[in-house]
């Protein structure tokens, strides 16, 4: 099922500038995996040694933060979007 | 002229050091980056007589901000009053409590020093264009200072904000963005589009600044108290920043021989019961800060997925604060509270701050041997829906003598 993730712009070196990479991936976890295999270098940046997404990752499906979902064993559907945004401040 | 003793930006989650650049994140961790200062050099720099004689604004400050004063984009932001509130302090049983009074800014609120400093240093890099994701009171200062500075502005605000904050916002001329969802949904769109348009996003390619100005807050209590810091500070809470530089500042005034003893400032986090991640892992003794979808009247402080709430909640444990989750209730007779007992109107998060600092008072956190400071960090006018169903006419009468005895027999004779 192809998965569209949304890379920022500090990530983009690991995908050859590339804004958006097509992955498979049954749920986040499997598609960030994927990522991962496509471009090596991004799950170390994702996530951190006991294998959870350091907590200044954020990552959303379809808009939603996957904290209000499923964390990163949420399921994707084929076509979804998936954005990893550093958290920013403000208010 | 003022020297920018600034040595780059560092990563406050890895320590990875970067140039000093438009830019907000670590690269490796995704942790946000802070100036990184040479306090050698500002040591030699600053004096408390070189600030006294100073202007009467934050730029007083200038050795300890990363920007030049002299290029400053300033609406005359800073040394707002720090008012000793006796009547306040009896009332909840406490002994030595003062209000900083941050409603007296430019656009009423203590963003103004924040954006002062993100839109001079914003300048410094040659953007032409200021924007920023706002639950209110950032919106009316980044319009503001866009207009000041000659700057184009863009302003994102969640939808349902506040008739009072949208007008004074637009009023300045610049584009209005309301979008339809709540703040951190403005926050992630802000942060897609600072990935697509070269803007000075104050709040997220800006940040590392931005967040800078939030520490004169602290320079002004300690130098308005004598050059001394309190024991113990109330901040309200929204994404953590403003608590963490209140404690950054203090430190930093003793770092640079500003202030002769070590500071041991307790400092207390105040939230609005419905939207509370931060206080919620305090008070659950977690280390995790679980994102929430706000529902409060406190819309300055709702913001449920809060970038510095993990820095936050260190603070206020390392320091031996505490926190409270109020509800709206409480908010509203919180801002009454401080209207009545000392003359001073702040808005919704004036309000969930007054009632942290009675309910911490409540509880023996605050202490009556303690000198407390509360900051009150936008101006009640901004938030008039809050109040509004409970103030209004005490009698609505005939223009009659008579009416007016009859309304006010009681105090008829007095």
């Amino acid at each position: 099922m192809p998965v569209t993730v949304r890379i920022p712009t500090q990530l983009r070196n690991l995908s050859a500038n590339a804004a958006e990479v097509e992955v498979e991936g049954a749920t986040v976890a499997d598609a960030l995996k994927a990522l991962d295999g496509a471009h090596p270098g991004f799950g170390e940046r994702l996530f951190d040694e006991s294998g959870a997404l350091r907590r200044f990752v954020n990552v959303f499906l379809a808009d939603e933060d996957i904290r209000f979902l499923q964390g990163i064993d949420t399921p994707v559907a084929d076509g979804q979007v998936l954005s990893i945004v550093p958290a920013v401040a403000g208010g | 002229m003022d020297t920018v003793h600034v040595q780059g930006l560092r990563c406050r989650e890895c320590g990875r050091e970067y140039d000093a650049a438009p830019i907000y994140t670590c690269e490796w961790c995704f942790g946000p980056l802070e100036v990184a200062y040479d306090y050698a050099a500002i040591t030699r720099a600053t004096s408390r007589e070189k600030i006294a004689a100073g202007p009467s604004s934050l730029w007083r400050y200038g050795d300890l901000l990363p920007v030049q004063g002299d290029t400053a984009v300033d609406l005359g932001t800073g040394f707002t009053p720090l008012v000793r509130a006796d009547r306040l302090a009896a009332e909840l049983g406490l002994g030595e409590v003062w209000v900083k009074n941050d409603t007296r800014n430019p656009t009423n609120s203590f963003k103004d020093r924040v954006v002062s400093v993100a839109l001079s240093k914003a300048l410094e890099f040659g953007f032409k264009v200021a924007a920023c994701a706002s639950t209110g009171n950032l919106a009316n200062s980044v319009a503001a200072h866009a207009a000041r500075a000659g700057l184009r502005s863009y302003v994102f605000i969640p939808s349902n904000l506040e008739q009072g904050k949208i007008v004074t916002t637009s009023v300045y001329g610049g584009n209005v963005v309301a979008i339809n969802g709540n703040y951190d949904d403005v926050n992630r769109l802000c942060a897609e589009l600072a990935d697509v348009y070269e803007w000075a996003f104050v709040n997220v390619n800006m940040r590392p600044y931005y967040a800078e100005g939030s520490k004169t807050l602290a320079f002004e209590t300690a130098e308005q108290l004598g050059w001394q810091a309190p024991d113990h500070v109330v901040v309200p809470v929204a994404s953590g920043s403003l608590l963490t530089k209140i404690r950054k500042g203090f430190d930093e005034l003793y770092k640079v021989g500003l202030l002769d003893d070590e500071p041991r400032v307790r400092v207390s986090g105040a939230q609005a019961l419905g939207c509370s991640p931060v206080a919620t892992a305090y008070l659950e003794q977690s280390d995790t800060i679980r994102p929430v979808k706000p529902d409060t009247i406190a819309k300055s402080l709702a913001i449920g997925n809060p970038a510095d709430g993990y820095f936050a909640l260190d603070v206020v444990r390392t320091t031996g604060g505490g926190f409270s989750a109020v509800t709206d209730d409480e908010v509203v007779e919180g801002m009454r509270l401080l209207a009545r007992t000392e003359g001073i109107f702040g808005e919704t998060a004036g309000g969930v701050t007054i009632a942290t600092l009675k309910n911490l008072a409540a509880e023996g956190v605050i202490r009556p041997d303690e000198r407390v400071v509360v900051y009150i960090t936008g101006h009640g006018l901004k938030t008039l829906e809050a109040v509004s169903p409970t103030c209004g006419p005490t009698a609505t009468i005939a223009p009659t003598l008579d009416a007016f005895h009859e309304a006010f027999e009681v105090e008829k004779d007095v």
